[in-house]
C-alpha cells in the first residue's frame, strides 16, 4: 500500500520548529521518501505561532494534504489551532505542561481566533482548554502522547553529567522529532545523520544533539509502543535533492551567469540574496574564480537602479523583492523598457495589497507585473510553478531578457520560498546560455538603437571601444539622443513593440504553457498551484475521472494562439489561482474572449492543499459546483 | 594621436538658456577628461532629470540620462559591475537632495570610487522656478507665488556627515578651478562630491553672477566689488585627514562642517574634505572577493559555445541526500 505520511510540529517563533522541520525533512529523503514541505508563520521574530507540515510519500508528491497524521506541539497554542487536523489513527505528542491551559490563557492567539474556538467549544458543551481539544482528537481516533520536554532535557543532563544541559531549551527542535521518530519505529542511523549534516558548521553541539536524540527517540519507542503506525527505510531514487524554495532561482542565477544583483530585504524575497552571497564566490570550469557581487540597497528604487547599470556594463544582472518592493521599481522598468535595458525582477509575491500578509501566500500581483510603469513598452512576465522549474526558467527569464533586450519579471512566491522538497539533481547541462545581440567589438559607426526588421538592435556595453552610446528616459534617436520629432517618435515605439512579436515566434511553445493530460475538462493556472493542481488530479485519475491542466508559464506577451489552439475543444474550464479576482481568467476573458466556466479561488494566504483541489473538482465533476469557489482551509 | 577637447563634444544642440551656468560645468568635464586623457570608451557621464540632466547628451562619452533623484544607483551599479570605467555622475539640487536625498546618503556610506557633482541653483529650473533643497527659508525667487517656507538643505555638511571622502565646492564660472576639482575628484579613491554653485539666469534672481561678483559690496578704498566666492586652497585650510586617529578625523570633520556653514559676504570654493583613509568600496569588495579588481562582473566569461562555465556541481553536492 503506498505510503503517505504528514508531520506538522509547531511552536512559538524562534523556538526552533524550522530547525526540526529541517531535520526531519532530512530524515524522510535520507529514509528514500519524496518530501515536501512548507513553512508558515507570522510577520514576527519572537514568540508568535508558527509551523511546519512535512509530507512524506513513496510517490512524486508537490503539494501539502490537508491535516497531518503525526503533531508535535511545544504550546497550547499548536495544540488548539491544529489539533482536530489530525487524522484518524495518528498521533499527538505534546509538552504535558500545557494540559490544563485555557484559551484565554494563550496571549498570541487573535482575539477573533479565540472567540471562534470559544463558541466551538460552548457549541460543544466543554471547557475552552487544551484538556477539551485532546479529548476530541482521542474521540478522532488519534492517540495523544503527554511528554515533559523539561524533565526529558533533565534526565539527558543527569545521563551525560552534565547539569547546565538541563536549561538547554534549543535541544527541544531534536527533542520533538526524536520523539516523533520513535513512535514511528523508523531506523534512527538516518536520524543521527541528519542531525550531523544540520549542525556540520558547529561540531561542537554535534554530539550532543546526537546524544539528546538517542535518548528521547528510545524514550518515546519504549513508552508509546502501542502507535500502530511505522516507516521503514524503502530504495531512494538516486541523484535526489533536498532544496529550499528560494535555492532555485539563486542556483538558476549562479549557473546562468547572473553575476550581480542587488537587493532591499524583504521577505520572502531576501533569503534568495543571502544565499548568493554566502556563495559569491563561484568556481568556474578551466579558468580563474568568477564571483556574484551582491550589494544591499538603501531602498528598492536603488535595487532596480544599480542592476540596471551593472546591466549597462554587459553584465546579466538581477534584483529580487516583493510586492511591496516592485511596486516602488514601476519608474525604472519603464526606464529598462525604453532604453531596451536586459534585467530580470525575481518577484516573490505574498499577500498584498499593500503590506498585506507580509509572511504569507498570494498571487495577487499578475496584472500590476504586467502593467507597473507608466507609458507602453514591451516586457515578459514569467512564472514558474515550482523550486525545480524556478531553477531552469531562471536561466531561461536571463536569455530572454538579453535576445530580447527588455526586463524580465520572473515570478515566484511565498509558498514556493518558504516550501522544502525533495527533487531531482539540477542539470546545469541542460542550461543553454543565449546573449542575442550583445556585442564584443565593434567597428565604426555605433548607434545603440539602429533600426533593424525584428526590432532589436546590436547592443554595445559600457568600456566596449567604439561603443559609446547614450541612454535617456526620453523618448530617443538611433544613438540614444532626445528626440520629440513625431515620425521618429512612431519609428521608435514601433521597433520596440516589434519585439513582442518576436517573443511570441521565438519562445518555444514548450516554454509558454505546459500541458498536462487531456484537456476537455481543463484547469487553467499559473505559478505555484501546479503542484496541489497535479496532485489533485492524478487523485482523480486514480478515481477514473480525467481532468486536464494547462500550466501557463509565459504570462506576457499572453500566448493568446496558443492557448487557444490547446483549448479549443475544452468542454469545461477552470481557473485556478490565489487571488480574490482571478487575474489569469481575466487575460483569458480580455485575449481569448472566453470566460472560464469555473473559478477557484484562494486568498487566505495560506497556500492550496491537493486535496481542497480536489474537492473543488469533485464538486464541478457533479456539477453541484457555484461558478465561483472560495478555497479555506489552513491556519 | 593625443585626444583633443573637441573629441568630447557631441554635435547635440546644447538648449540651454542663454548665461546658464550649466555650460561652465560642461566645459569643466570636458577639459578634465582632455586632461586626463581617459579613452571615450573608458568615460560615462550619468544624469539626472532637469537641465543638468541633458549634461551627459553634450559630452562625447557614454552618456547615461537616468531619472529623476536617481542618478546615483544607476552609476554606482554600473561602477561596481566595472571598476574600470570612469563614472562622473551630475544633476541638480532637487534631484540630489531633494527626491534623491537617500540615495545620496546611502552613497556616501558605500563610498564608491566615482566623482558627483551637483548642479546647485537653489530652484526647479525646468518646471519653472519652484524653490529648489537649497534655497534658504524665507527667500523668494521671482517664480514663488509666496517666500520659501522650507529650510535649506546643506550639501557640504549633508555629503560630510554621510561618509563621502572627498567633499568640494565650487563656481560654475570659475572654470579652471572647477576643472581642477574635477579632476582632483576624479583621482581621488573613493566617492568624491563637488557642489557647483551656478546661477540661473531665469529663474533665480537671487543668486545671481553679480550677487556672487559682489557688485553690492563695494571696496570703499578701490571702489571695486568684493567678489563672495573665494578659495579656500588660496588659505592657509588644510582639508585632508592625514592619520587614522579619531582626534584627526574629528578635526577634520569638524572644521569642515564649520566651514559649511559660511554664506553671505563671503562663500568658500574648493576642497572642504578629503580622507582616503577610509576603504573605498574596492576594498569592502576585495576583502571578501580578493580577485574582484582582476576579474569583476563585467570581465567575467559566463558560457563557452552557448552552455554555462559555472561549475555548481559542489554545490548540488551539498544539497544531496
Amino acid at each position: 500500500m503506498a505510503f503517505d505520511y504528514s508531520w506538522l510540529i509547531g511552536g512559538p517563533q524562534g523556538s526552533g520548529v524550522d530547525t526540526a522541520a529541517n531535520i526531519f525533512s532530512r530524515v524522510g529523503a535520507k529514509l528514500g521518501y519524496h518530501v515536501f514541505g512548507k513553512r508558515e508563520y507570522h510577520s514576527n521574530i519572537k514568540g508568535l505561532h508558527s509551523y511546519f507540515v512535512v509530507r512524506l510519500s513513496d510517490k512524486k508528491i508537490r503539494s501539502n494534504i490537508n491535516g497531518a497524521n503525526i503533531m508535535v506541539a511545544y504550546d497550547a497554542e499548536t495544540l488548539v489551532r491544529h489539533g482536530l487536523d489530525i487524522i484518524k489513527d495518528g498521533a499527538i505528542i505534546y509538552d504535558a505542561s500545557i494540559v490544563n491551559t485555557t484559551v484565554d490563557q494563550i496571549p498570541t492567539l487573535e482575539a477573533v481566533h479565540k472567540a471562534r474556538l470559544l463558541k466551538f467549544f460552548n457549541s460543544k458543551n466543554m471547557e475552552p482548554n487544551v484538556s477539551s481539544i485532546l479529548d476530541l482528537a482521542k474521540e478522532n481516533g488519534v492517540k495523544v502522547y503527554p511528554i515533559s520536554f523539561r524533565d526529558i532535557l533533565s534526565n539527558i543532563a543527569n545521563e551525560l553529567n552534565s547539569p547546565e544541559l538541563s536549561r538547554m531549551v534549543r535541544l527541544f527542535n531534536v527533542l520533538g522529532v526524536s520523539f516523533s521518530l520513535g513512535i514511528l519505529k523508523a531506523p534512527i542511523e538516518p536520524l543521527l545523520e541528519a542531525i550531523e549534516d544540520t549542525f556540520s558548521k558547529k561540531p561542537s553541539i554535534v554530539d550532543l544533539n546526537k546524544k539528546a536524540a538517542n535518548f528521547s527517540y528510545n524514550y518515546a519507542s519504549a513508552k508509546f509502543s502501542d502507535f500502530n503506525s511505522s516507516i521503514s527505510k524503502i530504495d531512494k531514487e538516486s541523484n535526489t535533492l533536498l532544496v529550499q524554495g528560494h535555492q532555485g532561482s539563486a542556483l538558476g542565477k549562479i549557473v546562468c551567469g547572473c553575476r550581480f544583483q542587488s537587493y532591499y530585504p524583504i521577505t520572502p524575497a531576501s533569503d534568495e540574496s543571502e544565499f548568493l552571497e554566502t556563495h559569491e564566490i563561484l568556481q568556474v570550469k578551466e579558468d580563474r574564480p568568477g564571483s556574484t557581487t551582491i550589494v544591499q540597497t538603501e531602498d528598492e528604487i536603488s535595487a532596480i537602479g544599480m542592476a540596471v547599470g551593472a546591466s549597462l556594463t554587459g553584465v546579466r544582472s538581477a534584483t529580487s523583492t516583493s510586492g511591496p518592493g516592485f511596486s516602488l521599481m514601476a519608474e525604472t522598468l519603464g526606464w529598462a523598457g525604453i532604453n531596451e535595458t536586459p534585467v530580470v525582477i525575481t518577484l516573490f509575491q505574498r499577500s498584498g495589497p499593500s503590506t498585506g500578509l507580509p509572511t504569507r501566500q498570494g498571487q495577487d500581483d499578475l496584472l500590476f507585473a504586467i502593467n507597473a510603469g507608466h507609458g507602453e513598452f514591451p516586457r515578459i512576465v514569467y512564472a514558474s510553478g515550482d523550486v525545480e522549474d524556478s531553477f531552469y526558467d531562471t536561466c531561461k527569464c536571463f536569455n530572454f531578457a538579453d535576445i530580447f533586450q527588455v526586463p524580465v519579471i520572473h515570478i515566484l512566491d511565498k509558498f514556493i520560498a518558504s516550501s522544502v522538497v525533495t527533487c531531482k539533481r539540477f542539470e546545469p547541462d541542460l542550461i543553454s546560455i543565449d546573449r542575442g545581440k550583445l556585442l564584443e567589438k565593434i567597428d565604426g559607426d555605433y548607434k545603440r538603437f539602429a533600426h533593424s526588421p525584428d526590432g532589436i538592435s546590436p547592443r554595445s556595453k559600457l568600456g566596449l571601444e567604439n561603443g559609446v552610446f547614450w541612454n535617456t528616459g526620453d523618448e530617443s534617436d538611433e544613438y540614444g539622443h532626445i528626440s520629440e520629432d513625431p515620425v521618429n517618435r512612431i519609428q521608435m515605439m514601433d521597433k520596440r513593440q516589434t519585439k513582442v512579436e518576436q517573443m511570441l515566434s521565438l519562445i518555444p511553445k514548450d516554454d509558454q504553457a505546459v500541458a498536462y493530460g487531456k484537456l476537455d475538462i481543463c484547469i487553467v493556472s499559473w505559478g505555484s498551484p501546479k503542484g496541489p493542481i497535479l496532485d489533485a488530479i492524478e487523485m482523480h485519475r486514480n478515481e477514473g475521472h480525467e481532468i486536464g491542466f494547462i500550466d501557463i508559464k509565459l504570462l506576457h506577451p499572453f500566448p493568446t494562439n496558443y492557448i487557444k489552439s490547446m483549448l479549443k475543444d475544452s468542454s469545461i474550464i477552470i481557473d485556478i489561482e490565489a487571488n480574490m479576482t482571478g487575474q489569469l481568467a481575466s487575460l483569458i476573458r480580455e485575449n481569448l474572449l472566453r470566460d472560464p466556466d469555473y473559478y477557484v479561488l484562494k486568498y487566505t494566504g495560506r497556500p492550496m492543499t491537493c486535496i481542497e483541489i480536489f474537492d473543488s473538482l469533485k464538486k464541478i465533476l457533479e456539477k453541484k459546483s457555484e461558478k465561483k469557489q472560495v478555497l479555506t482551509y489552513g491556519d | 594621436m593625443a585626444i583633443k577637447l573637441g573629441d568630447y563634444k557631441t554635435q547635440v544642440h546644447n538648449d540651454w538658456c542663454p548665461g546658464c551656468g550649466d555650460f561652465g560645468i560642461v566645459n569643466a568635464i570636458q577639459m578634465s577628461l582632455t586632461e586626463m586623457e581617459i579613452p571615450r570608451h573608458k568615460a560615462a557621464i550619468f544624469s539626472g532629470i532637469g537641465c543638468s540632466g541633458k549634461t551627459s547628451h553634450f559630452i562625447n562619452v557614454y552618456g547615461i540620462h537616468t531619472l529623476h533623484g536617481r542618478v546615483l544607483t544607476f552609476a554606482q551599479g554600473a561602477k561596481i559591475a566595472n571598476p574600470e570605467m570612469t563614472i562622473i555622475a551630475a544633476g541638480g539640487d532637487g534631484d540630489g537632495l531633494g527626491i534623491g536625498a537617500g540615495h545620496f546618503v546611502a552613497a556616501g556610506r558605500r563610498n564608491v570610487n566615482m566623482t558627483y557633482i551637483i548642479f546647485d541653483n537653489a530652484v526647479y529650473g525646468l518646471t519653472k522656478g519652484q524653490a529648489s533643497p537649497t534655497l534658504k527659508l524665507g527667500e523668494q525667487t521671482k517664480s514663488l507665488p509666496n517666500p520659501n517656507p522650507n529650510y535649506n538643505v546643506n550639501p557640504i555638511a549633508l555629503a560630510i556627515s554621510s561618509g563621502f571622502t572627498f567633499v568640494a565646492r565650487s563656481y560654475s564660472y570659475d572654470v579652471r578651478q572647477l576643472k581642477d576639482l574635477i579632476t582632483a575628484a576624479i583621482k581621488h579613491q573613493g566617492l568624491s562630491f563637488i557642489d557647483v554653485l551656478q546661477p540661473c539666469p531665469t529663474y533665480n534672481d537671487l543668486y545671481t553672477r553679480d550677487w556672487f561678483a559682489g557688485i553690492d559690496q563695494v571696496n570703499e578704498e578701490t571702489k571695486k566689488p568684493t567678489p563672495r566666492i573665494y578659495n579656500l586652497a588660496e588659505t592657509d585650510y588644510d582639508p585632508v585627514v592625514h592619520y587614522s586617529t579619531t582626534d584627526e578625523l574629528n578635526e577634520k570633520l569638524s572644521q569642515a562642517l564649520v566651514k559649511s556653514l559660511e554664506w553671505g559676504d563671503k562663500i568658500p570654493t574648493g576642497i572642504f574634505y578629503k580622507n582616503e583613509l577610509i576603504t573605498p568600496y574596492t576594498k569592502r569588495i576585495t576583502d571578501k572577493i580578493p580577485n574582484y579588481l582582476e576579474n569583476p562582473a563585467a570581465k567575467q566569461k559566463i558560457s563557452k559555445n552557448g552552455k554555462p562555465t559555472t561549475d555548481i556541481s559542489k554545490l548540488l553536492d551539498s544539497l544531496r541526500v
